[in-house]
């Protein structure tokens, strides 16, 4: 009976992925993804019968209760700390729970005469491994997200030494079933989870979070190797999966590959002085970008990681509202690793109601801009920058950017002459056509829209 | 044997997860990434056998506080996907 139910659970969570192949179709597939979580609790409480029922259910209350409140207050611009603080605790319960396996094993029917076997060791100790990894790899993210933490350099022989202790540690645990290398093991990744984040710049911070993602999936079917519990191992698949597909999204975004952003060397990572302030560009007044946006027959609104901090997206709504009232096309460009995580600017212009039918993505919206007459960009740095194409010297070369260059006149926004995450100096400020607005992104809007 | 059955779920479990993620749009993956991470919480249910017996102290306890965490981002991830969705509208 039990079996029955897990298998309509996993069934229930791939209709919950395969919902959002479409915004409408979503909201029936997260109703699916509950149900199947429901039903997972309940086969499990059938599978273990008589219990303290009290006892596990004041912990639901009391998690859901903290669970709720950070899901209703959390503003959408620090959605990417909050995904990553969710991460991190699946790795703890994944620790934890092949903690309790090791304590009691034949709860989880798995001792034998001799104990475990060998086979159910290996796993419960990839599943703790694996586990500790995704948590400490996610706080170190969270903390780097959060803006609290700055990305130091760590020896990679540091991480080789800290992996190869964890190896043999492991090794060590199958053969003499010795617990001190067990929980050697699991320390090693705790300690190798941080250091392998801690190096990875704050520009790569996309494809950090969806490896942590795939992590944790992973973790969880290391988990359900363990226990011998299909539902597990099913969903922890899609969850990797899912995961490690948006990570190879995101490093074609950005035309990295995953060993570039895991292993950044030394000088990448610490390499800023190239900026050049010399150079004379056009500083131009809300009143004359809202002289230049009415006048205009198309324009194209470019959002960045800017729009997230300075919470632009609701001025932003507001100005495109007016230029369509006088007959204006307005469009959104959003280049895939735009923000902090995937996804992220997509959220935010939701938000602020932006119909999702006026949002493009780069290959859809690339071969306008040279017909369009402004292309507004909102702190989108990195992902417009002409050099990504021409100069193959630079860090951000061959990256896919948006082609905002070929617009008629493109209006900057920015909060200062400064070069983007990657350290490369944007000739785009510099351009004829171009008009840079200092400052703020959401006050300048709205003194855009204030004058209009 | 029984290895090898699970062996068998799990890769199969990949591939399916493969074809059914490549269809999201990517305007709905940071949605993708909350509900992905609140369903990889099922790791729950072997929290529950853990925190539901009497004979070994340390392992009720580590089962309590895995449950509590998983049920936190049980509950705060669906809350959150349903929140984002919530927002997506056409014109």
């Amino acid at each position: 009976m039990a079996s029955i139910l897990y298998l309509t659970a996993a069934v229930c969570f791939i209709f919950a992925l395969k919902g959002l192949s479409s915004a409408e179709s979503a909201r029936h597939g997260n109703i699916c993804g509950i149900c199947g979580m429901t039903i997972a609790c309940v086969s499990a409480y059938l599978d273990i019968g008589n219990f303290d029922v009290c006892f596990v259910l004041s912990a639901v209350f009391i998690g859901g209760i903290i669970g709720i409140s950070i899901a209703q207050t959390v503003s959408m611009t620090n959605l990417p700390q909050m995904i990553a603080g969710f991460h991190s605790l699946v790795g703890l319960a994944a620790v934890l729970i092949a903690f309790s396996i090791y304590f009691a094993p034949d709860l989880f029917g798995m001792a034998s005469s001799t104990g475990m076997n060998t086979f159910s060791l290996l796993e419960m100790t990839l599943g703790s491994i694996i586990g500790a990894i995704t948590f400490s790899g996610s706080m170190v993210a969270f903390l780097k997200l959060h803006g609290s933490y700055k990305e130091h350099g760590v020896p990679l022989k540091l991480n080789i030494f800290f992996a190869s202790s964890m190896f043999c540690s492991l090794i060590y645990f199958m053969l003499t079933k010795n617990a001190v290398a067990f929980f050697l093991s699991t320390g090693c990744a705790f300690i190798l989870g941080a250091s392998m984040i801690m190096p990875i710049g704050g520009a790569d911070m996309p494809v950090v979070v969806s490896m942590l993602n795939s992590y944790s999936g992973w973790a969880a079917s290391g988990i359900g190797f363990t226990l011998h519990n299909d539902l597990l191992i099913i969903t922890g698949a899609l969850v990797g999966a899912s995961g490690a597909i948006l990570s190879y999204i995101m490093c074609k975004g950005m035309n990295r590959s995953l060993r570039d952003v895991i292993f950044p060397s030394e000088q990448e990572v610490f390499d800023e002085t190239k900026t050049s302030q010399s150079k004379p560009f056009k500083l131009g007044a809300p009143e004359d970008a809202a002289f230049i946006l009415k006048n205009a027959s198309s324009v194209i609104i470019v959002p960045g990681y800017g729009m997230a901090t300075s919470q632009a997206q609701h001025a932003l709504k507001e100005m495109g509202d007016i230029l369509k009232k006088e007959g204006i096309s307005v469009k959104y460009a959003i280049h895939p690793v735009a923000g902090r995580m995937p996804g992220h600017m997509n959220v935010l212009l939701a938000e602020a109601n932006v119909p999702y039918e006026d949002v493009f993505e780069l290959d859809e919206i690339n071969r306008d801009f040279s017909s369009c007459d402004v292309a507004y960009v909102v702190g989108a740095n990195d992902v417009t920058n002409p050099a990504a194409k021409k100069d193959a010297s630079c860090q951000i070369y061959g990256m896919p950017i948006l082609e905002v260059e070929k617009a008629k006149v493109i209006l900057f926004l920015k909060r200062s002459m400064g070069a983007g995450y990657a350290g490369v100096d944007n000739d785009l400020f510099y351009a004829s056509n171009t008009m840079m607005l200092l400052g703020d992104a959401k006050k300048t809007t709205e003194s855009i829209v204030k004058v209009m | 044997m029984n290895n090898v059955h699970e062996l068998t779920v799990f890769i199969l479990a990949c591939f399916v997860g493969y074809y059914v993620v490549w269809k999201v749009t990517p305007a709905l993956h940071a949605p993708l990434m909350s509900v992905t991470n609140a369903i990889s919480s099922v790791i729950v249910v072997g929290a529950i056998s853990a925190a539901a017996q009497n004979i070994c102290a340390y392992s009720r306890i580590f089962g309590f506080i895995a449950i509590l965490l998983m049920a936190i981002n049980i509950f705060g991830g669906f809350a959150v996907t349903r929140r984002m969705l919530n927002m997506f509208h056409k014109k």
